[in-house]
């Protein structure tokens, strides 16, 4: 394959402690390497920066429910309509674009690395034919494990064991990444248009939203996983909810890492971090999450920051979807999965003259800039629910802009000045703290670090962003401009983006967890355990369940547990 | 005998996974567990035999090559083509196919457009709170098939996921559970129902706006009589449906292709909205071909948009009444077609049909059908399921692999579509 030579940029790759540095990246069969021949091709970086290919640690992008959003939408779709090129396929959407465009603008934006985060393990196959259709880009899928009978059910008895030999089945029946955690027994007690706190017992299971959070965390260590449980707290939206957070942080304490890295990581935290009691007295609470963060290893978080606009929101969380479509009175998809999870959907206005709407989005930023350290924080917009990951270079641009900030801030409903904290928050962020936040850390978080993935060492892959901007550049516009339209995206030693433009499309790859749990004489009683649900309550046979190697064409395995 | 087990079976939107295929000498011989139409799918009929191609009034036999060489080049010449069908095939053929219209500049549709389309619209104005079928068979205590007839179209649908099947809250199976059947006539379904309410013809839509009426406590303003149905059984329906602790409506054709069309789905939706307040409830559609969900769902994450997808400028274009397959043929506007998987000749409107047989038509199936009459060019492909593998999407959108379990001479579908895109490519000096 072609040797690369990235000459004379500005690199930012905090894995390595390269903090902005002129320095040259060589590049020879899709890898970082010590050096090239002169037959190299020369890409010319000077008065660029330079970072290791983004990785987004959370995006709805794929999946029965992200295409339920799309078929809700047509008006979305309409949106974002690109005509076919000589390279690339048609594309449409906004909030909910077609795959093609998701892998198209992702890499345009510099990003090759994507997770879906809420995979309905029953169609998972579903999720998998998409991430094939979703170009460039590398991807990875987590299951929903947590409203599961068999979850619910080993974590009333307390079983770790068989609960870390059931998501060893299941994340290698879908082939997925890691173990994902949505509203913990809300999702069930939906299925009878109930909801759970997180001291409820789910009904008819005689288990709490604790109990199951502390079960999971404990057998995700057990299996040694590369990525913790990654969290979607109870109570999601709802003013006061911060108390809950912080409580269920707590929960985690005590659980042994057993790897090098978090045991919880807490998603889009904006939508958890509220206090107040009602609408009215709404308020911002982001500094009491952001003490606790700096305050303890044990949990990290991305942002889910709200950008002000029109976007789809989506997850799995049932009964928060049927809340804010009572809110809107909008249209509203709900589907919930057999003894699995659900999901719901719902369109959603941001606006900045809405009292409540302008909180939440002063949440987001608050949160990233008020966590000191940038290694526990990870830059996402939960897209779509906070918005679509195409206003990245906007959420950037304020972040790095005090300016620009007070210049939005005065445009938008004064409460912010009463029950928000961003107009008191002087810090901007720089350079290799973006770097830190879209690279770095969603790679470590993940364990995708140890896969060459956020970091540009010897070895590492070639996925590198080159933006036409000086690190010294403070306008927010420019910033914008320069963050949405790489300079130059290579993924895998190609130059898949060049001048803003897509010029080739190679498919990525699908990365899993191939895990394997030791213990025969558990893992026969959770099988039997499993064959019995398959055979009474499923509809479909264990036979047909798990994901075919058909949808994985292009495979990137890791192993954990006993397998590794 | 060597048997196969978890067959999926390829026929309706059941998508039933329990089927036993015993197989000899490369032939099925025996189908266990599927209903009677289903088990005569997979143990095969009557074949188309050899690609044909029209010489006047004739068909007549030829090779893949030719056949294929000259649909190309009835596509390629074509200025707005028509690319239609795809309920009867794997998604894997959906993928090229949409590619291929891309490449045409065609417009590519569905046969939702003349089943489920009305539904789909509605779920673009309103939403679609709906589940997977085990939600039903473990958890509803009141089933309603409204304009449907499962008895006779969906043969395993109440063994395997509604009235019939037991579920963990169900232990009982049918003994739990409320059958509800309204429909403009006393089906086989009907005879089964705890309660059937009888419909005069395209009244759905008033029904359903005083069932909400009643539901949102305006029983006031229903008349003594609404549709045929006398108010106090409305009253009754209403009740059940508030009190249950999970219901479910299932409807069908009687309710998408009556008068009023989308606007009775819509009103349907809104009713189980409604319910919300109470109680909860899901809706679904009992869609008829094995795989007309999945074209929608791939069309969808590929092109944005679920069917009628028209993609003369480039991008696609989305509009039912002016996009989907009736529109460009009442207009008289598309000047060639391909047919996969499909028999518009026996379903379409007459005019819509005589405007097919007047423009160069090539169609791939399995099986000769009234299409393959007026074809120019006919592609025979192997039967998904039986004779080739690929995914297929349930009523209820749960993806499934369909098996492949005797070998074929014939060629699938997805190979047919790709030599076909090859080919088109090779004419278009863009390959
Ligand atoms: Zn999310």
């Amino acid at each position: 394959m072609a040797e690369l030579l990235i000459k004379n940029g500005i690199v930012f790759d905090p894995i390595n402690g390269v903090k902005g540095e002129k320095m040259d990246i060589c590049i020879k069969d899709g890898k970082v390497v010590e050096s090239v021949s002169s037959e190299a091709r020369v890409i010319d970086a000077s008065g660029c920066i330079v970072m290791p290919g983004g990785v987004d640690a959370h995006t709805h992008v794929a999946g029965g429910k992200v295409n339920a959003g799309r078929l809700l939408r047509p008006e979305d779709g309409r949106k974002g309509l690109e005509p076919r090129t000589g390279v690339c396929r048609a594309c449409s959407g906004y909030s909910v674009p077609n795959t093609f465009a998701t892998g198209y603008r992702y890499a345009k934006m510099g990003y090759t690395f994507l997770m879906e985060p809420a995979m309905p393990p029953l169609k998972a196959r579903h999720m998998h034919e998409e991430l094939m259709d979703t170009p460039i880009v590398d991807k990875a899928g987590m299951p929903l494990l947590d409203n599961n009978w068999m979850t619910l059910q080993y974590a009333k008895s307390g079983d770790v064991e068989k609960l870390a030999a059931y998501i060893a089945w299941m994340i290698n029946a879908t082939k997925g990444y890691g173990v994902k955690i949505v509203n913990p027994g809300g999702t069930e007690a939906w299925g009878w248009r109930k909801n759970c706190g997180l001291e409820d017992p789910v009904p008819y299971f005689d288990v709490t939203p604790a109990e199951i959070i502390k079960a999971l965390a404990e057998a995700n260590e057990r299996l040694s996983l590369p990525h913790s449980i990654h969290l979607h707290a109870n109570r999601l939206g709802q003013p006061g909810n911060y108390e809950t957070t912080l409580k269920t942080y707590d929960l985690v304490k005590g659980t042994k890492p057993s790897r090098k890295r978090q045991v919880m990581h807490a998603t889009h935290v904006q939508f958890h971090s509220y206090g107040g009691t009602n609408w009215g007295n709404f308020e911002s609470k982001a500094d009491e999450i952001a003490k606790y963060v700096d305050q303890h290893e044990h949990v990290t978080i991305d942002l889910g920051a709200v950008m002000l606009g029109d976007t789809t929101t989506m997850t799995a969380d049932g009964p928060m979807e049927y809340n804010l479509y009572l809110l809107t009175g909008r249209k509203w998809t709900n589907c919930d999965v057999e003894l699995e999870t659900g999901s719901g959907i719902t369109p959603f206005l941001y606006s900045g003259k809405v009292a409540v709407n302008t909180i939440q989005w002063a949440i987001g930023m608050e949160l990233a800039l008020l966590v000191k350290d940038p290694w526990k924080v990870v830059l996402t917009t939960d897209h779509p629910n906070g918005g679509p990951f195409i206003t990245y270079p906007i959420l950037i641009s304020l972040l790095m802009s005090r300016k620009r900030r007070e210049e939005v801030m005065k445009e938008v409903h004064s409460v912010i000045n009463e029950r928000a904290l961003l107009p008191t928050i002087e810090r901007e962020l720089d350079w290799y703290e973006v770097a830190v936040m879209t690279r770095g850390t969603p790679a470590k978080i993940l364990g995708l670090h140890e896969h060459g993935k956020g970091h540009l060492g010897v070895g590492a892959d070639a996925d590198v962003a080159i933006y036409e901007i000086s690190p010294e550049e403070t306008d927010a516009g420019k910033i914008q401009k320069a963050l949405l339209n790489a300079k130059y995206t290579i993924k895998g030693g190609e130059v898949v983006v060049k001048d803003g433009e897509v010029v080739a499309v190679p498919e990525g790859r699908t990365f899993y967890v191939d895990v394997r749990y030791e213990d025969e004489a558990v893992w026969k009683e959770m099988l039997s355990d499993l064959e019995k649900m398959f055979k009474e309550y499923y509809t479909v046979s264990l036979a047909n369940y798990p994901v075919q190697d058909d949808y994985v064409p292009k495979p990137y395995v890791i192993k954990a547990g006993a397998a590794e | 005998m060597p048997t196969v087990t978890d067959v999926v079976c390829p026929l309706c939107g059941c998508l039933c996974d329990d089927i036993r295929v015993e197989v000899e000498g490369n032939a099925v011989k025996k189908v266990r567990g599927a209903c009677a139409v289903g088990r005569a799918k997979i143990l095969g009929h009557g074949r188309l035999k050899s690609p044909l191609l029209r010489e006047g009034d004739e068909l007549k036999e030829c090779s893949y090559e030719e056949a294929i060489k000259r649909a190309a080049e009835i596509l390629a010449a074509a200025r707005r083509p028509l690319l239609y069908g795809w309920s009867c095939t794997v998604c894997e053929t959906h993928k090229v196919g949409i590619l291929l219209a891309e490449v045409l500049g065609g417009v590519i549709d569905n046969t939702a457009s003349v089943c489920h389309g009305p539904t789909v619209q509605a779920v673009q104005g309103v939403g679609l709170p709906t589940c997977t079928l085990g939600e039903v068979k473990n958890r509803a205590d009141l089933v309603i098939f409204w304009g449907a007839n499962p008895v006779e179209a969906h043969g395993n649908h109440m063994r395997r996921y509604s009235y019939l099947t037991k579920g963990w809250f169900r232990p009982e199976g049918k003994k739990d559970r409320k059958l509800v059947v309204v429909d403009v006539r006393e089906s086989r379904t009907a005879r089964m129902a705890d309660i059937f309410i009888r419909v005069e013809p395209n009244k759905d839509y008033l029904v359903l706006a005083a069932l909400r009426a009643i539901v949102n406590g305006f029983a006031d303003v229903v008349p003594e009589s609404v549709g045929g149905v006398p108010k106090e059984r409305l009253v009754e329906l209403a009740e059940m449906m508030k009190t249950a602790q999970f219901g479910i409506i299932f409807f069908g054709m009687g309710l998408t292709q009556s008068r009023y069309k989308h606007n009775n789905i819509e009103q349907a939706i809104s009713l189980v909205r409604d319910l919300y307040a109470f109680t909860k409830f899901a809706i679904m559609p009992m869609r008829g071909h094995y795989n007309v969900t999945g074209f929608n769902q791939v069309c969808t994450w590929q092109t944005g948009f679920p069917f009628a997808v028209d993609l003369a400028r480039g991008y696609a274009w989305y509009n039912p009444g002016e996009t989907a397959a009736n529109d460009v043929l009442s207009r008289k506007e598309c000047d060639a077609a391909l047919i996969v998987a499909s028999d518009p000749a026996a379903h379409f409107p007459a005019e819509c049909v005589k405007h097919l047989a007047k423009i160069p038509l090539v169609v791939i199936d399995p099986y000769p059908s009234p299409t393959t009459e007026i074809a120019d060019v006919v592609i025979p492909s192997a039967v998904c399921g039986v004779e080739a593998e690929g995914t297929a999407y349930r009523m209820d959108k749960v993806p499934l692999r369909l098996r492949k379990l005797v070998e074929t001479e014939f060629l699938t579908d997805e190979e047919i579509l790709e030599r076909l895109l090859d080919e088109v490519l090779k004419i278009k000096g863009l390959q």
